[in-house]
């Protein structure tokens, strides 16, 4: 979906808060924990966790810490997995307790197809409103295959508890220039990209 | 719509502790699990283990070049340990002339039982929006001035793949034992935002 969460090349960000002040806030392993436990034991995938902070509300995921974004996707999907419900969550903290925006449709794989290592290939131009791993800044874009991974699931059926076919990724190299001519550092950009998401570039 | 706004969210840290409550009574999570897995995770995954993986590399170049060619089977060969859904472990080596460094513009994905949980700025939208498009001026920032003529190469953890950088070994070190050399690998240097040339002998 195109949500806030999706930030490579959008512009009006300041310096990077490097190197990062120590903390020793309790609660972040707490919810790592939390969430390694609901991934060990089934109840949600990590495509569905991905997902469901992508449908936090805008200004709720871009004024949330990290471990904040975690707590509201793992309690939305409790709920949506029928665990709990939003007035038991509200009772327990004797408050307010923001959950993300529903669900919507995934997507199953496309058919499957192949390409090589060099390869010439196009990102399809697609706008998906479910769970997708295309950042939209290579959206429609041309660039070389440089690595091929072993095969993972489809990530847009993934997210949405679909039949989630397993197909390689490719590691696509563009060039900073192809992606945002004139308005970036010189660079070779490397997305790995699920095969779904790629078309073949005919040749000339 | 399943989100409630008729009250003032309470804070992060009491809704976590709820979901802990919620986890314990309705999914049987057991009730030594999150201190368990939290001292997994201190003790296992940490920097320490892809230091000892670059350390290796560096002495042995027979592992680097496995290590080149599949990041996870030279993980593994190790004694190191991958999540489910990091079925990938890519090794990217820097050179004079090539520099790599990591993001997760989507997420702030790493390969944490490689290299150690993320640090925060890792996770900061100013990061995650710009190093992508503004590389050498963000690396510059971060007190990385690279010569004009490196190449710099990006890479977004969109998919199940996981990265980590191969520094370049600091020539004051050739010779040092293996032990030695892994103490002088910093996460930094294997997220790529900086390189470790300069560490004296």
């Amino acid at each position: 979906m195109d949500g806030l969460h999706d930030l490579g090349g959008k512009q009006g960000f300041g310096r990077v808060k490097y190197p990062s002040a120590p903390h020793h806030e309790s609660w972040r392993p707490l919810v790592r924990a939390l969430h390694a436990f609901a991934i060990e034991s089934h109840i949600y995938n990590m495509d569905e966790f991905r997902h469901a902070i992508e449908r936090m509300t805008p200004g709720h995921y871009i004024s949330a810490p990290y471990f904040e974004r975690h707590v509201t996707a793992i309690a939305t999907l409790l709920v949506e997995k029928g665990i709990v419900t939003p007035a038991e969550l509200e009772s327990l903290v004797d408050g307010g307790f923001p959950l993300s925006r529903p669900l919507g449709p995934g997507r199953l794989a496309s058919p499957p197809q192949s390409f090589a290592v060099g390869e010439t290939v196009r990102v399809k131009n697609e706008f998906v409103s479910g769970h997708v791993r295309v950042p939209a800044y290579i959206r429609g874009k041309t660039g070389t295959i440089v690595h091929i991974s072993r095969p993972t699931p489809f990530p847009d059926a993934a997210g949405h508890k679909m039949q989630a076919e397993m197909e390689p990724t490719y590691d696509v190299r563009f060039r900073a220039r192809d992606l945002w001519p004139d308005t970036s550092d010189e660079a070779l950009n490397h997305v790995a990209v699920f095969q779904s998401y790629l078309e073949k570039v005919e040749s000339a | 719509m399943t989100d409630t706004t008729r009250e003032v969210p309470v804070s992060p840290e009491k809704r976590a502790a709820a979901l802990e409550i919620v986890l314990r009574r309705k999914a049987d999570m057991p009730k030594n699990f999150v201190a368990e897995f939290t001292e997994h995770v201190d003790d296992a995954w940490i920097t320490e283990n892809g230091a000892q993986m670059v350390a290796r590399a560096w002495t042995d170049p027979e592992y680097r070049a496995r290590m080149l060619v599949d990041g996870t089977a030279a993980a593994r060969e190790l004694g190191f340990e991958f999540p489910e859904h990091h079925r990938n472990l890519v090794v990217l080596e820097n050179t004079p002339t090539v520099h790599n460094v990591i993001v997760c513009t989507l997420c702030s994905c790493t390969a944490y039982t490689i290299i150690g949980a993320a640090p925060d700025w890792y996770k900061d939208l100013d990061y995650r929006a710009r190093v992508v498009r503004e590389s050498r001026t963000v690396l510059r920032e971060m007190g990385l001035d690279l010569p004009a003529t490196t190449e710099i190469r990006v890479w977004d953890t969109t998919a199940d793949t996981r990265y980590m950088v191969l520094p370049m070994q600091p020539p004051a070190t050739i010779g040092w034992p293996v032990q030695t050399l892994a103490t002088i690998v910093t996460q930094d240097s294997m997220i790529g935002v900086t390189r470790l040339e300069q560490v004296k002998g």
